[in-house]
């Protein structure tokens, strides 16, 4: 008796005419995220997905899981469409689940689907039957149509599919359909649970990171480009950029008011990020950003990084409070790497006292001070790009 | 680039001659030291030359020499063996507050199952005072545990005078050093100075990682902390490393000629470097002193440069050295070698430890004083404001 994996996706149902674009990326994704199971089969039905040819069930779920666009996922069993197979899978699906349980009394029902008119039972009496078969073979069973403890699923298709679980994946949408964006990705908690956010929308990654060799170290780096990887395992493969920033924060140190550094800092970051996400075919920026966690990030100040650019800027973390993007890192599984504390040592750049209302004016003053256009140009020319994964 | 390694009191790597007993054992003496057979005989042999070569270098007998997994273990073993041993006689162990982290958190260790520990506080030299010493032996000491020399600072403890003051006492406390930095660097004699247990590491002395020993003076009693097979008297449990025992003999051998044939082959060293930095910066600050400190260690800050920055700035350039300790820069709390020394802030985030062997060369040093002074004069223009 063979096992296989339905999946169901969901939101793709609305987008009519592109419904097949939006269908094969998903197939595709899902391909890929298998792509370490042997001789695994992935095919596609009407509305549905199917999995066959694996012996990692657990495996098997916990890769789909992560798949963007995937509502849920069940394990099934396949068989033909003969009522008395139908009946004794049934019973064993049953005995399954009820050794699992302790209590004494446990509900279910039994609902089924006829998408094979041909099939000689409409469904009211499959589920009656067979609700009165298992009724008779397991007596800690009580009917409850409402909230069943177990529900026994029976679609007959062009094969039956029997399943009593439904695993929920990550939702959103397939990696793909909506375009790319350049993710500023730093190295802390935020940046990394902000791209998850926007890829799980359909959005395809691209990285930048600012690296501020010896003032930051290469450990630093590596733990940028580990974050990467875990962001690749659902957000699909990211080009990683190091652009180094050195020599920008060093003219601005010496050159510019100090309590102005960091916003002109974040300016420069946001402009070269822009480039990166021209020369990749990005349309839009994603920054960790939200408001009031740090002195860059007041209201006024979010306001003058975002004039340096033309692009859209997307915050998805803007009206987040820490604790909530801690969970969600913690979810995505970037947290535990997030916290490592290989940075920080960055503090020189960092004034004592930053402006927390800062005057566009003034600014753009201040970058007068420095060639801003060539060191642009110079760390664009020596950016390293690491394929991940 | 041309590289120049300065970290060897983090880690050094193996010399040839090391090598090629490492591989040579690797290659022809897989035997169990254990077996009855003639290649678990072969094994044991060379495990005894390594024992002898070790113990040649301390004045002691090879059946004095146990091997352990590495310095830690080592240091593990003298400290709660003994304390464990010693339980009924009494229950106070001394040990200095600049230990290394496996020796001090053996002792934290202890002091969660009712023990108690003094930790002397060294001076700005990075020394103990004997008088304090002396006040804190009691009738119920039953441990003094002191590093020879120190790992972060160089700083070198007055090993046979403490070791003198000891056994002085009516009722004797077990004397351990951990000499993971000093073995085969400076002259140690335990029989003379009156040490009972003494801890080496491999990997300081160009043998690889992995392996360590403890020199048990013959009639000290530990209580061991791996329970097994009852290798090594039962001191020690576990089929011996003898991949690891073999490169410890040898290195050990090869330390012992390269100190005799020169001694003053690093303190020269050393010299020259302390020479060429106070020149170029005569406000950067040697930590501990310099009088009393090891030939192979040297700690100094730059005020208001950040050790880490210029740790990463030198890398740049091909330079490999450390602050602090290796074994520590993974948590970012300062450092308790230094902050014990009462340095301030300033100054205990700018320091970096240069550390040297036998393999440095005078042309390595040479070529190192204009990059560290080029590095250094580059990252002062940004100091934070």
């Amino acid at each position: 008796m063979e096992k296989v994996m339905l999946l169901r996706y969901g939101e793709i149902f609305l987008k009519g005419r592109n419904r097949p674009f939006f269908e094969k990326v998903l197939l595709n994704n899902i391909r890929k995220a298998l792509i370490s199971f042997e001789d695994i089969k992935v095919i596609r039905a009407q509305g549905r997905f199917f999995v066959e040819n694996y012996s990692d069930e657990l495996a098997v779920v916990q890769a789909l899981t992560l798949v963007f666009g995937l509502v849920s996922i069940s394990p099934a069993y396949k068989i033909e469409k003969d009522y008395e197979k139908i009946a004794a899978v049934s019973k064993q699906l049953m005995e399954d689940e009820l050794m699992e349980r302790q209590e004494e009394t446990i509900t279910f029902k039994v609902e089924s689907r006829r998408a094979d008119k041909q099939f000689p039972m409409d469904s009211m009496t499959i589920n009656k039957d067979l609700g009165g078969i298992l009724l008779e073979e397991f007596p800690r069973l009580k009917v409850d149509v409402h909230e069943p403890d177990i529900q026994l699923q029976v679609e007959i298709r062009e094969y039956c599919y029997l399943y009593s679980r439904i695993i929920p994946c990550a939702g959103g949408m397939p990696v793909g359909t909506n375009g790319k964006a350049a993710l500023l990705l730093s190295g802390g908690i935020d940046s990394p649970v902000a791209g998850w956010m926007i890829a799980k929308r359909g959005v395809a990654l691209t990285a930048v990171h600012y690296h501020s060799f010896p003032y930051t170290s290469d450990r630093s780096k590596e733990k940028v480009i580990e974050l990467g990887k875990i962001l690749t395992r659902c957000c699909g493969p990211i080009r990683l950029h190091i652009v180094p920033f050195t020599r920008i924060q060093q003219e601005l140190y010496e050159k510019c008011p100090d309590e102005q550094l960091t916003i002109l800092m974040r300016r420069y970051m946001m402009r070269i990020a822009e480039e990166v996400a021209l020369r990749e075919g990005a349309a839009a920026l994603v920054t960790g950003e939200s408001i009031g966690q740090v002195a860059s990030q007041t209201l006024e100040s979010l306001a003058v990084t975002n004039d340096a650019v033309s692009m859209p800027v997307f915050r998805p973390l803007i009206g987040f409070d820490k604790v909530d993007i801690m969970n969600t890192a913690e979810t995505i599984g970037t947290y535990e790497t997030s916290i490592l504390p290989y940075e920080d040592c960055c503090t020189v750049f960092t004034p004592r006292h930053p402006v927390t209302k800062p005057r566009l004016e003034n600014i753009l003053k201040s970058e007068q001070l420095i060639n801003g256009e060539e060191l642009i140009q110079e760390a664009l020319d020596n950016i390293e790009v690491i394929q991940l994964p | 680039m041309n590289e120049i390694y300065l970290d060897y009191a983090a880690t050094t790597p193996l010399v040839p001659e090391v090598l090629e007993a490492v591989i040579d054992c690797l290659k022809n003496d897989f035997g169990n030291p254990s077996s009855m057979h003639s290649l678990g005989i072969r094994a044991e042999k060379r495990i005894r030359e390594a024992a002898i070569q070790a113990a040649n270098l301390l004045g002691a007998l090879p059946e004095e020499i146990f091997f352990t997994s590495g310095g830690t273990e080592a240091n593990n073993l003298a400290v709660l063996g003994t304390a464990y041993d010693k339980k009924r006689r009494g229950m106070h162990c001394i040990t200095s507050s600049i230990e290394h982290p496996s020796v001090i958190q053996a002792f934290s260790h202890l002091e969660s199952q009712g023990y108690d520990v003094t930790y002397l506080p060294v001076d700005a030299k990075g020394a103990i005072s004997l008088d304090d010493l002396k006040s804190a032996l009691n009738d119920d000491t039953i441990l003094v545990s002191i590093m020879h020399v120190n790992n972060e600072i160089g700083s070198i403890q007055a090993i046979q005078e403490i070791g003198t003051l000891i056994k002085s006492k009516k009722v004797k406390p077990v004397f351990h050093v951990d000499a993971i930095q000093s073995f085969g660097k400076l002259p140690i004699r335990p029989e003379l100075w009156g040490i009972d247990l003494l801890s080496l590491s491999g990997h300081k002395i160009h043998a690889p990682k992995g392996i360590g020993a403890l020199y048990i003076k013959k009639g000290v009693c530990l209580q061991p902390i791996l329970f097994g097979g009852n290798q090594q008297g039962g001191l020690r449990s576990g089929t011996e490393n003898i991949t690891g025992i073999v490169g410890l003999g040898k290195a050990a051998q090869w330390i012992a000629e390269r100190y005799k044939s020169e001694p003053d082959y690093l303190p020269k060293l050393k010299d020259k470097l302390v020479r060429g930095i106070q020149q170029a910066f005569p406000n950067a600050h040697i930590n501990g002193s310099l009088k009393n400190s090891a030939p192979h260690i040297l700690n100094v800050a730059f005020p208001g440069l950040r050790g880490e920055i210029l740790l990463h700035g030198l890398e740049e350039e091909g330079v490999y050295i450390s602050t602090g300790s290796a074994c520590s820069s993974r948590n970012r709390k300062h450092s308790h070698v230094l902050s014990g020394l009462g340095l301030n802030d300033q100054l205990l985030e700018g320091s970096i430890r240069i550390s040297l062997s036998y393999l440095t060369t005078e042309e390595e040093i040479d070529a190192f004083l204009p990059i560290l002074i080029r590095t250094v004069e580059r990252l002062e223009r940004y100091i934070r404001r």
